[in-house]
């Protein structure tokens, strides 16, 4: 049926690459995080709540600052966009009335790209700001799905993978709820709360089709991340005794 | 809602441009309740559109297109250049947007808009994506030469006297110039740089004798003894051309082509790309406090549809106008 049913390093199109996420890994910074996938790995350094916002932002408001350091080379133009993609999705996902006028800057720090880029930047970004502490309303968890010619869809693909497909989409999704409230309460509509998106890129061209596939698959993907991330970030809490 | 807040009392009696001032979203909610916004147009509705190709007489490729208030200026020129080795038989597009202090109070000269870039990378992101251009089709003799698109700015005009020092360089250039910012930029971009390019005539080139590709002007054609390589002016084919639609999501509602005011009121936005067969080129969503569910996304791919047919009309209309001239 489809030769591609392989991934390069033997994965499953199901399957995402190796994740590790570990907090804190910087000194005399005030939350930090580091996340990889397969190769591919960011660090983001979080420095806040300072006082005082930006000329022209909104005082009732807290004010998140963006700053993407490429592996090498200059800043140019697709670290804006990265910026500023990343700036958008942190402020949905901040309680920002809680700390009016005041700063948080995040500085993302790319150590090896190997695809899939700015979901492994929105996820320790995520983690870095459980580290500092700030409350958020949700946790952003994305992931990167590809699709092939055929219309076939694999999650989180690699820069190899990568050059095979005809468009990929980074999706960006709230995490799952784990809640004592019965289920109707969560449910918008006909559709789970955490099914809904918080932020989507595309590369390439593709039928509507196919990119709702990559919502769904992305949708149960995001599950998984969730289940991992609450994993991670519960065991890092330190006991009390 | 109306319980607790002060301007309860305050609303009955305030003058509407300062109720609009101080409490935006009270506005646009009493507005909505309604399913109109404030500038009196049906939620789905997009602002009118008008394209008008050939504006810059000294550009290969130009147009300028409006919609509602948003203005944008597209000029294509194209220089000569040698393809790269791994790609022989393509040429390059460079596209690349501004937005001078003309187009809006938020931007002054020693400020940049932060949008700019962004818009400029998501544009030529598009652009490519969509394979709208065929990059064999910049070519002229393959392997020699080929055109590179660039987006460039009307006032390098003095950049024409370094092309003779160059050696088979051509460049096609675009260049967008925002001059009036009033929401909904990216769209009016998309439209003028693909109006540009549907205006857009390759002119004629020969090979002089050291083997370098010049452009011939009109009345050179016919002094010079070199052989024109190709006979006359072409135009680029574009196969399937795409177009966009921003929307903003609000709570329960859906709002195409929004406004600066709207856009800065209520933040989630939503643009999609499809193209005249009506494949998805782009669906952008930049994070945003209101999440989308799948019945939403649908909503706002069906507005777009709906949207690629209005314009294709006007491009076309804009289109056999030029050719009458």
């Amino acid at each position: 049926m489809e030769t591609l049913l392989f991934l390069v390093d033997g994965r499953t199109p199901n399957q995402l690459r190796p994740l590790t996420c570990s907090r804190n890994v910087l000194n005399r910074i005030h939350g930090s995080a580091s996340w990889s996938q397969g190769d591919t790995k960011v660090v983001a350094a979080i420095y806040g709540p300072k006082s005082g916002t930006k000329k022209g932002e909104n005082l009732e408001k807290a004010c998140i600052e963006v700053i993407w350091k490429p592996k090498t080379g200059q800043s140019g133009k697709p670290e804006k966009e990265y910026e500023m993609i990343l700036r958008r999705t942190l402020q949905s996902i901040c309680l920002l009335n809680i700390h009016p006028n005041t700063t948080t800057s995040v500085i993302v720090r790319v150590v090896n790209d190997d695809d899939a880029l700015l979901p492994c930047a929105i996820n320790a970004s995520c983690a870095a700001l459980v580290d500092v502490g700030i409350p958020l309303n949700h946790l952003a968890v994305a992931i990167c799905c590809g699709v092939v010619e055929s219309g076939f869809v694999i999650l989180d693909p690699s820069k190899i993978e990568e050059q095979k497909m005809k468009a990929f989409v980074h999706l960006v999704f709230p995490n799952s709820v784990l809640s004592v409230l019965p289920e109707e309460s969560l449910h918008v509509g006909d559709e789970a709360k955490e099914h809904g998106l918080i932020s989507s890129v595309t590369h390439g061209r593709m039928s509507v089709d196919d990119y709702l596939h990559c919502l769904e698959r992305g949708r149960a993907a995001s599950a998984k991340l969730s289940a991992f991330l609450r994993k991670n970030l519960q065991s890092q809490v330190p006991s009390n005794t | 809602m109306e319980a607790a807040n002060p301007s309860g009392d305050l609303s009955a009696e305030m003058e509407v441009d300062a109720f609009r001032r101080l409490f935006p979203l009270r506005f646009f909610d009493r507005h909505l309740v309604e399913s109109i916004r404030p500038d009196g147009r049906p939620l789905g509705r997009a602002r009118d559109t008008t394209l008008a190709l050939g504006a810059v007489a000294s550009a290969d490729g130009s147009a300028l297109a409006k919609i509602g208030s948003t203005t944008m200026l597209a000029a294509i020129k194209l220089e000569v250049m040698t393809p790269a080795t791994e790609s022989p038989d393509e040429g390059s597009i460079a596209i690349d947007f501004h937005m001078p202090p003309i187009c809006s109070p938020m931007v002054r000269p020693g400020r940049p808009a932060e949008a700019a870039p962004v818009i400029s990378k998501q544009l030529s992101d598009t652009i490519l994506s969509s394979g709208v251009i065929n990059l064999k089709e910049l070519c002229l003799i393959s392997g020699k030469a080929a055109w590179m698109a660039y987006l460039y700015p009307e006032e390098r005009n003095n950049m024409n006297l370094k092309v003779d020092k160059l050696w088979n360089f051509m460049i096609t250039i675009v260049d967008i110039y925002c001059l009036d910012a009033d929401g909904a930029l990216f769209d009016a971009a998309l439209l003028s740089a693909i109006a540009a390019f549907s205006h857009l005539e390759i002119p004629v080139v020969s090979l002089d004798e050291d083997g370098r590709v010049v452009i011939l002007s009109q009345d050179e054609g016919l002094k010079t003894s070199n052989e024109p390589v190709n006979a006359e002016k072409r135009k680029l084919t574009l196969s399937d051309i795409p177009f966009s639609l921003t929307c903003i999501l609000y709570k329960n509602y859906i709002l195409a082509d929004p406004t600066a005011e709207e856009e800065s009121v209520m933040e989630t936005l939503i643009t999609v790309v499809l193209d005249s067969s009506y494949q998805l080129v782009s669906l952008y969503k930049p994070g945003g406090s209101v999440l989308a569910y799948t019945s939403a996304l649908q909503d706002c791919i069906a507005l777009t549809r709906h949207r690629v047919q209005e314009l294709k009309k006007i491009l076309d209309e804009a289109m056999s106008e030029m050719e009458v001239d």
